[in-house]
């Protein structure tokens, strides 16, 4: 219980480090009572002018990254009970991992392509991508039912009820990531322009990404434990 | 150095991004229902918010009934009684103030104050808010399924949140829990809005340190809101696990009513760090906002600029750091390691550093200022008297030694309310004064606003002050009835009579205010477009109330900070923010350095 809470701390912490970094950076110290002056060039350059809705992911993700960070707070904490039998993962997790990991790559591939304005490529990488994560999700539908099958049942201990827990919240998370792949991908099926969808892949790669650092942490979570 | 002349425009730094596309809507459900204007949202928001705060009233009313007169009212019973303050606090906490504050002022004031024409999403801007509405259904819902609403307590401690014999047991819980899943959803959604706007759509020199703090307050306690409610999220899924499918996350081995259930092993403790995590961040997602409004209230009323602008926004941004690494200081009887205590006792004690600094700044604005003293003033000054009193309780609470004895009595009660309810209430009262002209165009009541404040006021001291008393006696928080209990006198039973009677007349003032806001609309004095005289760009709006996209044609620009009170040497006592400098302004032409 300690260790858990003190990492905690720890990562409250690291949180709060680059919440007070950021804030300097943005010019908290000047005094705006005699500062008329042109502040923005103190901000160094165009540095923060992204589009809104990429600071909104940015956001996005530090939600999501809290809901995950608590939630392998808790399993660390409950896993300190009498009563944890830890669950022998299926293999078939390993495939998924690598379907994740093929996945995000494509997602690069799509973007890079984006950059550079081949629309062929863009295609590609999202449909490849798209493809690679659905089998993820089969995947992980999978390895609940040999669980089941097996008789490791969501409620037989909490190692399992974790288990299915926070698989189906990344799972979600994923789900939620397709919803936007999946328009970005009627719209490139109904012709649009390298240009029109690149703020959109640029967007899902990210999102790969990041759920697939989370995923790399939640499995290496359940198979050290 | 030498000087080198510029033109105005020189004086205001680029804006973060490009002016923004409207969706204009025809109709009018486009306009007032499916709306995307942030204004519009803003009043949807304090309307249900307002709403489900009036059913969560008549419950104290109903509670405070109970406490006074016992054994007077047939339709109070002990289960009633637990359900009344169960719904009473987590509508108040949740559904009422953290909507009020965020849903309802974040929404009106963050695009208006940066000079922004909306939120920069404001399609989930609407979502936001019908999922917020959808919330509030469900938690109403609650009243009327078999069993009624959970009778938990606020907290929703497990196991006794989900075992038969707590009220609500069967359907009260899980919609209490789900309507809490459902709230976090729809508020990630505007939270991710006044985050990013605030980030990005400030206008043309509005700089971070330009802004006006009640922009700061709300900003820094969305940040925290996005960061804890998480927790709970969590928190309620695993109890709606445990509750449907019997999994043993919260849930011990337990025996219930004679019978050995299915749990076993689960970690109750787990839950309340969860919760706190959450609840105490919570705290400050509702004293924030409250922060920053309070002291734009008093820069505008005591026609000063706020003392110690820097400091107050540093102290803001401390507080929100600190509130997360507090929450243990909720279970210090929850058995855990007293090392723990010692740390989390610290912290807590740290947090009052930053707070007291506040306090003193706006202690420090009023110093010879040129006070007004109209309703917002007075309900200002209100809240500093309330959130002093209340806060200092909570330095005594969070010593450990002294909080053990003090759990779960009356006295904690009294605590938070003081801090967490009177406080931010008077702020809310102050800022519905104070922007209700900008909202409608017209003033409210000036002498109905005045008996509003002095009897809430004064009667929220009469339900108070005594309170701490009864909790240093013993009573004990959330009891029915104290029946034949040997440590309490007899004088208890008169306090409560006379702390329930005037929370009845503070009650019903209440609903004098709620007339004024309607009467108001119809028949108060119209108020012009900037009745305080004050500096921020939500006064120069060139249409009061302002229209969809809310400056007319162009943005405004901004040339300096929002507290341009009093300056000597200008033609009048404030000089807006989007005034450049010039003649008019010449005491604060840039100087060379």
């Amino acid at each position: 219980m300690t260790t858990t809470a003190l990492m905690f701390l720890a990562v409250i912490t690291v949180i709060m480090a680059v919440v007070v970094w950021w804030l300097v950076r943005q010019t908290l110290d000047v005094k705006p009572w005699v500062e008329q002056r042109p502040l923005a060039n103190d901000r160094g350059g165009d540095g923060f002018s992204l589009p809104p809705v990429k600071v909104g992911l940015g956001v996005f993700l530090a939600v999501a990254t809290s809901l995950f960070v608590l939630s392998i707070s808790a399993y660390l904490m409950r896993m300190e009970g009498a009563d944890w039998r830890p669950l022998t993962q299926p293999m078939v997790l390993w495939f998924n991992t690598a379907m994740l990991v093929f996945g995000s790559v494509f997602f690069q591939r799509a973007r890079n392509a984006a950059k550079s304005g081949q629309i062929d490529g863009v295609r590609l990488g999202l449909f490849a991508g798209g493809v690679c994560t659905l089998v993820f999700l089969a995947g992980q539908l999978l390895a609940w039912q040999q669980l089941n099958t097996a008789g490791h049942f969501l409620a037989t201990n909490p190692a399992n009820a974790f288990f299915y827990l926070l698989t189906a919240l990344h799972g979600l998370h994923l789900l939620g990531g397709l919803w936007v792949w999946a328009k970005t991908a009627v719209k490139l099926q109904r012709g649009a322009a390298v240009h029109e969808v690149r703020l959109s892949v640029e967007l899902c790669t990210v999102y790969w990404h990041f759920l697939l650092v989370v995923w790399l942490v939640l499995f290496g979570l359940l198979l050290f434990t | 150095m030498s000087y080198v002349a510029h033109d105005a425009s020189d004086y205001a730094p680029p804006a973060e991004v490009g002016e923004m596309e409207l969706y204009h809507p025809k109709t009018f459900i486009g306009k007032y229902i499916w709306s995307q204007d942030a204004k519009v949202i803003a009043i949807q928001y304090s309307i249900t918010a307002i709403g489900i705060g009036l059913v969560a009233l008549v419950l104290s009313w109903l509670m405070r009934l109970q406490l006074g007169f016992p054994n007077s009212f047939s339709f109070i019973d002990p289960s009633n009684y637990l359900q009344m303050v169960t719904m009473h606090g987590m509508i108040m906490v949740i559904f009422l103030l953290t909507a009020l504050f965020l849903g309802g002022f974040g929404n009106y004031l963050i695009p208006l104050m940066v000079g922004a024409r909306d939120m920069v999403f404001p399609y989930v801007n609407m979502l936001s808010y019908w999922v917020y509405l959808f919330s509030v259904l469900l938690l109403i819902a609650s009243f009327f399924v078999p069993g009624g609403p959970t009778g938990a307590g606020w907290t929703l401690y497990p196991p006794q949140a989900i075992l038969p014999g707590t009220p609500g047991a069967t359907w009260g819980i899980i919609l209490m829990l789900v309507a809490l899943a459902v709230f976090i959803v729809g508020f990630t959604m505007g939270g991710l809005n006044y985050i990013v706007t605030v980030l990005q759509a400030r206008t043309r020199g509005m700089t971070l340190m330009r802004m006006p703090l009640t922009v700061w307050g709300i900003f820094i306690a969305s940040i925290l809101a996005m960061l804890a409610f998480p927790a709970l999220f969590v928190s309620a899924i695993m109890m709606i696990l445990d509750y449907t499918l019997g999994t043993s996350f919260f849930m011990p081995g337990i025996v219930s009513m004679g019978q050995q259930l299915d749990y076993g092993g689960g970690s109750p403790v787990l839950f309340q760090h969860l919760f706190w995590f959450f609840g105490h961040p919570e705290v400050y997602i509702v004293a924030l906002p409250a922060f920053g409004i309070v002291s734009d209230l008093i820069s505008v009323n005591a026609r000063r600029h706020i003392f110690g602008y820097r400091m107050m926004v540093w102290a803001i941004v401390a507080i929100g750091g600190l509130s997360f690494v507090v929450w243990a200081h909720h279970m210090y009887v929850s058995g855990m390691n007293p090392y723990f205590g010692f740390f989390f006792a610290i912290t807590t004690l740290i947090i009052a550093v930053p707070t007291a600094l506040k306090v003193y700044n706006w202690v420090l604005t009023l110093w010879r200022g040129n006070i007004r003293l109209n309703v917002p003033m007075l309900f200002a000054i209100g809240f500093i008297f309330t959130f002093i009193h209340g806060g200092l309780t909570g330095i005594f609470l969070g010593n450990v030694s002294v909080s053990v004895p003090l759990s779960d009595t009356m006295f904690v009660v009294a605590h938070f309310h003081m801090v967490m309810a009177v406080a931010p209430i008077m702020v809310v009262m102050g800022a519905i004064y104070h922007w209700y002209p900008k909202m409608t165009g017209r003033m409210l009541n000036d002498s109905l606003g005045k008996f509003h404040f002095w009897v809430t006021f004064l009667g929220s001291y009469a339900i108070y002050l005594p309170m701490h008393y009864i909790g240093f006696l013993g009573v004990p928080r959330r009891y029915y009835a104290m029946g034949n209990t040997y440590f309490v006198p007899e004088s208890v039973q008169s306090l409560n009579a006379a702390i329930t009677i005037a929370a009845l007349i503070v009650g019903v003032v209440q609903l004098v205010f709620l007339y004024n806001l309607v009467w108001s609309y119809f028949k108060g004095k119209p108020s012009g477009s900037n009745p305080w005289e004050a500096t921020t760009l939500e006064w120069q709006t060139a249409d009061t109330p302002p229209k969809h996209g809310n400056f007319g044609k162009e943005l405004p620009v901004v040339y300096r900070w929002a507290y341009d009170y009093s300056v000597p040497g200008a033609d009048k006592d404030f000089i807006p923010q989007n005034v450049p400098p010039g003649p008019t302004t010449a005491g604060l032409e840039p100087t060379q350095s």
